[in-house]
């Protein structure tokens, strides 16, 4: 394969508290090719957003990147300008957010709101972007896009929402699309129909899409491979498939564990859910040796001295763990 | 929608005095600077001169229509002065925050700590007294609250989803503020510029009473009283017709200030009830 879409190179994400450097995000490194669906799950806290925020340039005090590299169409993003890096965001990579109520801006209609996209990167008159505005809409399956274009957010409903945003964040046909927990705040039937949305349109147009979530089931429809975070760290980073067949970390098997399997975990008379017993310890306390130690079911003694380096795998891929190391 | 008693009185009053200064040539009955007859001197209010004739003859009711001109221009213009200044030191402050924040942040507590008529007064001992000078000095020296409500308001906004994602979207700073900022604090903002325009009237009226304004023979509210004030006892109709201008345009102003608030800002109770 020629050289992907998007690098990232060790990446390192500093939290600064009084003149101290925490490093939320630590040694992540991963690559995205050009059309390809590429999942980040994890825990709440995990570093997921923030890895997303770096990816755009957007981090803010106290924020910010420590170290590596994140190469986008083989430039380094640390060394392009802030005019170009604006001009990047929107129209090359674009993102589209958890909460759909907040993201709209409430005193504009929705269409107005998408046709600035095309006003703004491609430099469209009003009357054209308006126009294309109304063919966004119906390309996200919006009906009566002409009607709906001239509504306002609050007249919609959440998936409504949701697929205004997408139309926002795919207007300017987008190489890369970072989706931020899309469905969280929508109920699940609606949930079904937006991932859909977002894989057709994806695939259609070609564009890769980094989805974040913390649903493991989301992550294994949509996505070819995935990278599952703990603490900071990518911790496992394989095909899809592999991953839930047969999870090389014990944090992802702790992870796929827990997934509450009702239908056949009930009639073999296992009921209760299993958990990772503990919680994600806080950036600032962050443990020795392994991040996930503490937790590990399956500790070893260097665990807690050693950090682990990332191990190839067999089957390919890519774990941190010491008992593949 | 129920009815508002303040925003439709206030919104008739100001209408008035609008329409009077806007149409003072076909209202007026003689010239407000040149009709002056001494023969006609303190004459009172009757059939011939409305509102009575003030010491030099002249038709007081159409100076106080000339007048409103004056006050309307200076109320009003001023204070879009005050308002975009406030607005942009405010919103620029507190969208980019840092040093700039910390200038303008200091700046404002300064205006505020500095009587606004007396540094109005200030700088038109300095300007020569008339109309350009007024707006100066009235435009220059009451954005204070205008920056603060703008800044406090831009602060709570930056944070939410949209402000947000329309960086992420690409959007410049400025295009975030004009299309994303300024359309949702928009509402304070009307409301404080309506009510500062009443008192940008009041402080023309109070310059120009003071000499440092609009210069006689010119007519405006506060330079009438000012002339009328050696009289008041014997003719009291000349102080007393542009006083009445003055306070119906101020109360006007105000009472339409009130029930803008009403309708515009959310946490006022009226739109709670």
């Amino acid at each position: 394969m020629s050289e992907p879409l998007l690098a990232v190179e060790n990446l390192r994400i500093d939290l600064t508290i009084g003149g101290v450097h925490h490093a939320a995000v630590k040694d992540v490194s991963f690559t995205i090719g050009r059309g390809e669906t590429f999942g980040l799950v994890g825990e709440s806290g995990c570093g997921k957003s923030v890895t997303a925020l770096a990816l755009i340039g957007l981090l803010r005090p106290p924020l910010s990147v420590g170290a590596g590299a994140i190469r986008f169409k083989g430039h380094d993003l640390a060394q392009i300008g802030a005019d170009d890096m604006r001009r990047l965001r929107g129209a090359s990579v674009s993102m589209i957010f958890q909460e759909p109520m907040t993201a709209l801006n409430p005193l504009s209609p929705v269409g107005r709101q998408i046709a600035e996209m095309f006003v703004l990167h491609k430099g469209a008159t009003w009357v054209e972007a308006e126009k294309r505005a109304v063919e966004a809409l119906a390309s996200v399956r919006v009906p009566a896009p002409d009607r709906r274009a001239k509504d306002y957010p609050h007249q919609l409903s959440g998936g409504m929402r949701q697929r205004v945003m997408i139309a926002i964040a795919l207007a300017c046909g987008p190489d890369l699309l970072l989706a931020d927990e899309p469905t969280t705040a929508l109920d699940v039937t609606v949930q079904a129909e937006i991932l859909e949305l977002i894989r057709d349109l994806s695939a259609a147009r070609g564009t890769a899409v980094l989805m974040i979530s913390h649903d493991l089931g989301l992550i294994a429809n949509m996505c070819a491979r995935v990278g599952v975070m703990y603490a900071g760290r990518l911790v496992e980073e394989r095909e899809a498939e592999d991953v839930f067949r047969d999870p090389a970390h014990p944090y992802t098997a702790g992870l796929i564990a827990s997934l509450p399997l009702l239908g056949a975990r009930a009639r073999h008379g296992r009921a209760r859910l299993q958990e990772i017993e503990g919680v994600v310890p806080s950036v600032t306390a962050f443990p020795a040796g392994c991040r996930f130690n503490p937790r590990c079911a399956e500790r070893l003694e260097r665990c807690a001295a050693d950090d682990p380096a990332e191990t190839a795998l067999a089957a390919g891929g890519r774990v941190r763990c010491w008992r593949h190391g | 929608m129920k009815f508002r008693a303040n925003l439709w009185i206030g919104g008739a009053l100001f209408a008035t005095v609008v329409a009077a200064g806007a149409l003072a040539p076909w209202l007026a009955h003689t010239d407000p600077v040149m009709d002056a007859n001494l023969m006609n001197a303190e004459l009172p209010p009757g059939a011939e001169f409305w509102f009575g004739a003030d010491g030099q003859g002249r038709d007081i009711y159409s100076r106080v229509l000339y007048g409103a001109r004056i006050s309307l221009t200076v109320g009003v213009l001023s204070q879009l002065i005050n308002t975009v200044i406030g607005v942009a030191l405010g919103m620029s402050a507190g969208y980019w925050g840092g040093w700039w924040d910390d200038v303008v942040s200091g700046l404002t507590n300064m205006m505020l700590a500095i009587p606004s008529l007396v540094f109005a007064l200030a700088i038109m001992a300095i300007l020569s007294p008339g109309l350009t000078s007024l707006l100066i000095a009235l435009g220059l020296t009451n954005w204070s609250y205008t920056c603060r409500l703008s800044r406090a308001s831009t602060l709570s906004l930056k944070n939410l989803g949209y402000v947000q994602a329309a960086r992420i979207l690409g959007y410049g700073d400025l295009r975030i503020m004009l299309t994303q900022i300024l359309p949702n604090i928009l509402g304070p903002i009307i409301v404080i510029g309506t009510l500062g325009m009443g008192g940008a009237v009041l402080a023309e009226a109070a310059l120009s009473f003071l000499g440092l304004g609009i210069r006689p023979p010119f007519p405006s509210w506060g330079s009438m009283l000012s002339d009328a004030r050696d009289q008041i006892t014997t003719a009291p109709w000349v102080s007393v017709f542009p006083g009445l201008a003055i306070f119906v345009t101020v109360l006007g102003l105000n009472l339409l200030g009130d029930g803008l608030r009403d309708i515009l800002d959310p946490q006022s109770e009226a739109r709670a009830r």
